[in-house]
């Protein structure tokens, strides 16, 4: 492990990868709150940029840059202006924002800040625990158990994704696999379902569909629905909090560490189900004078969902960095730009590609670093994007997402698929379909069909799903988390009005 | 009937179309020895169809009970919204998509982004055309000369 480290350290501490950190946290804040752009969008913006750079370590430390940046610019929002731009920060305009009117804004920031360092920082701790004890478990897998785990996770995350519609983000995420068959596949070298148009042969573009089903319809959103942003948040100042606000919010932040991390393991449930996970859970331990605080600018409030919602996007990247299974959106997303570098998430990367996998622990350590030190010093002037006035920054917007999808393909139809996806996308958010489950299907399609197919010729038939015992106990556990609709209540209710899907 | 079961409709028909394709035109033009793996090119797609009719019966009939629900923005009063702009905006990234070799990079996309602001209602043009200018140009900049992918910067009558 001293060794992983020590190639991470080298790795992350290149000049050029540090540039890429400190530019991706700050690109990240900056868009991340503007409301109604969450990270999955700002990281599909970003991905022509990081394929094109072509070294996948670069790559994944800007994405794993501007991830964080996101969720903390969300924040930052958040308690200025009760303006959530990411749903995982919801819970934090609980407290945060009545704090910001009572004039502690700078104080709101602060523990903001510290409590995702923190959040952050454990996570990652527990990320190089549990990641290479993960991928020698992987290791033994046959792509029998490959195949039945692709199809847990992808009925975990319809399961759990939608709000409280099971049979709906189960169908986004058929039709996802079903894009993912179009095309002229490595498997049978046969054009399928291209209806003869050329343009189909090699299948739909994975950096369109990420724009068209997340960038645009928000762009969409904010044209429909201008959103009216009330009060500046007050002046910013006493960024300083005292010993004893330390000493009672760290408690807090040592248990949603821990919490909101392995919440963000699980396929489906990420950084905004463990941030109002969170909160409620130190809601009800807190004493009884200190309940009366909450949702009047208790501190303890603030770091609960702060900590839990950084310490969950990294809680995220284990199934990413150890099965190849991304469990969110912005996993998915990332898992996409990496196998565009040629790099293939899952046990063997540990093992093949090394220096991959520890710059990215070490960048999330350095990144949530450079959120800390660098960038809550600036938030008072980055506050200023939000004073953008809209009519610019829609056309921007657009503008980056369309040369998102042109730069991968140097290619105009794809602009025009683009668009066409985007309108069909708008549709189904109008209709409350769930589409970060479309997009990780159609990412896991191609894998999923591989598995399948390998172990179909394996054992010449279906014969593996009841030959192999873990096969069929993980396709069981599949067919459970699709049919008991457990969570369904309670995560409609969290999903509230004018928040883009975070994660 | 609401929006989303109109969509299911939509999607039931597209997975009978795929499963039409997968289950009865795909495999006759299969190789003979093709026909002897366990694995054929339409397997994977008829299982797919399967599921998906599945799905999407399932919200068309309603079987699975939940209250109606907004969401973000409530589609039955559409017109309330700023539809048109919206709408123009959409026209707006067809015409550019469409124009975007013949007219070259540069005039496009200042184009775009001058006549995006103006369906917004911006009306001080000086200052969009110079945002718009120093924007393209500095994307133009960055993406061909940075990243080094050719993008034709000027219409194709100069050459560019």
């Amino acid at each position: 492990m001293l060794e992983g480290l020590l190639i991470g350290l080298q790795t992350a501490l290149s000049l050029q990868n540090l540039l890429l950190v400190i530019g991706g946290c700050l690109i990240g804040t900056f868009i991340g709150m503007l409301p109604g752009l969450g990270p999955m969008s700002i990281i599909s913006i970003m991905i022509p940029v990081a394929i094109s750079m072509g070294d996948p370590s670069g790559a994944l430390i800007l994405l794993a840059g501007v991830y964080y940046g996101a969720i903390f610019g969300g924040s930052t929002s958040s308690i200025l202006l009760n303006a959530p731009g990411v749903a995982g920060t919801v819970a934090s305009a609980f407290d945060g924002y009545p704090m910001a009117q009572q004039g502690k804004a700078g104080k709101a920031l602060t523990i903001a800040a510290v409590s995702s360092f923190a959040g952050g920082t454990i996570g990652a701790v527990l990320l190089m625990i549990f990641a290479p004890a993960l991928s020698s478990v992987a290791l033994l897998f046959h792509s029998a158990e490959y195949f039945a785990l692709m199809v847990v996770g992808l009925s975990a995350i319809a399961a759990f994704a939608g709000s409280g519609q099971v049979a709906k983000a189960m169908m986004m995420t058929v039709l996802g696999l079903i894009l993912a068959t179009v095309g002229e596949g490595a498997l049978f070298n046969l054009p399928r379902f291209t209806m003869g148009i050329m343009d189909l042969q090699s299948g739909f573009g994975f950096i369109t569909l990420a724009m068209a089903m997340f960038a645009l319809p928000e762009a969409i959103f904010l044209v429909l629905k201008p959103k009216v942003i009330e009060g500046d948040g007050g002046e910013i100042k006493d960024l300083r909090i005292t010993k004893d606000e330390a000493k009672s919010i760290a408690p807090v932040i040592g248990r949603q560490s821990i919490q909101g991390f392995f919440i963000g393991v699980l396929p489906g449930a990420g950084a905004t189900i463990a941030s109002f996970l969170g909160y409620a859970v130190e809601r009800n331990l807190s004493t009884k004078e200190e309940q009366e605080e909450f949702g009047k600018g208790s501190i303890k409030g603030l770091a609960a969902p702060e900590t839990a919602n950084n310490a969950a996007c990294t809680g995220s990247f284990v199934p990413l960095l150890t099965l190849g299974i991304p469990g969110s959106g912005t996993t998915a997303i990332l898992l996409g730009a990496l196998i565009a570098l040629n790099v293939t998430p899952g046990p063997r990367l540990m093992i093949d590609q090394p220096q991959v996998f520890w710059a990215v622990i070490m960048s999330m350590f350095i990144g949530n670093l450079i959120l800390l030190i660098l960038n809550l010093p600036l938030i008072p002037y980055i506050a200023k994007v939000l004073s953008v006035p809209r009519n610019y920054l829609i056309p921007f917007i657009l503008f980056f997402t369309l040369m998102g999808a042109y730069i991968g393909q140097n290619n105009a139809t794809e602009l025009l698929m683009l668009v066409g996806f985007g309108v069909c996308a708008t549709a189904l958010r109008f209709a409350n379909y769930p589409l970060a489950p479309l997009l990780i299907g159609f990412i896991l399609g191609g894998m999923l069909e591989d598995n399948f197919a390998r172990s179909m010729q394996l054992y010449d038939g279906v014969a593996f799903i009841w030959e192999r015992p873990m096969t069929l106990g993980l396709l069981v556990l599949a067919v459970i988390l699709v049919i008991l609709p457990s969570f369904r209540a309670r995560r409609a209710k969290l999903k509230r009005k004018g928040v883009a899907d975070g994660d | 009937m609401a929006l989303d079961r109109w969509i299911a409709l939509i999607l039931v028909g597209i997975c009978l179309a795929y499963g039409y394709t997968a289950w009865f035109t795909m495999d006759a033009g299969l190789a003979p020895f093709m026909k002897r793996n366990p694995i054929w090119p339409s397997t994977f797609p008829k299982v797919l169809s399967i599921l998906g009719l599945a799905a999407s019966c399932v919200i068309l009939f309603n079987l699975e009970k939940n209250e109606p629900e907004v969401g973000d923005i409530d589609y039955r009063r559409l017109h309330e919204y700023k539809l048109g702009q919206a709408v123009l905006l959409l026209t707006l990234m067809v015409i550019y998509a469409l124009s975007l070799r013949p007219l070259g990079f540069i005039g496009s996309t200042m184009g775009f982004l001058i006549l995006g602001s103006a369906i917004l209602g911006e009306r001080k043009w000086h200052i969009m055309v110079l945002v718009a200018g120093i924007a393209t140009f500095v994307v133009w900049y960055l993406v061909s000369q940075v990243l080094g992918i050719y993008m034709r910067p000027f219409p194709s009558f100069i050459g560019g």
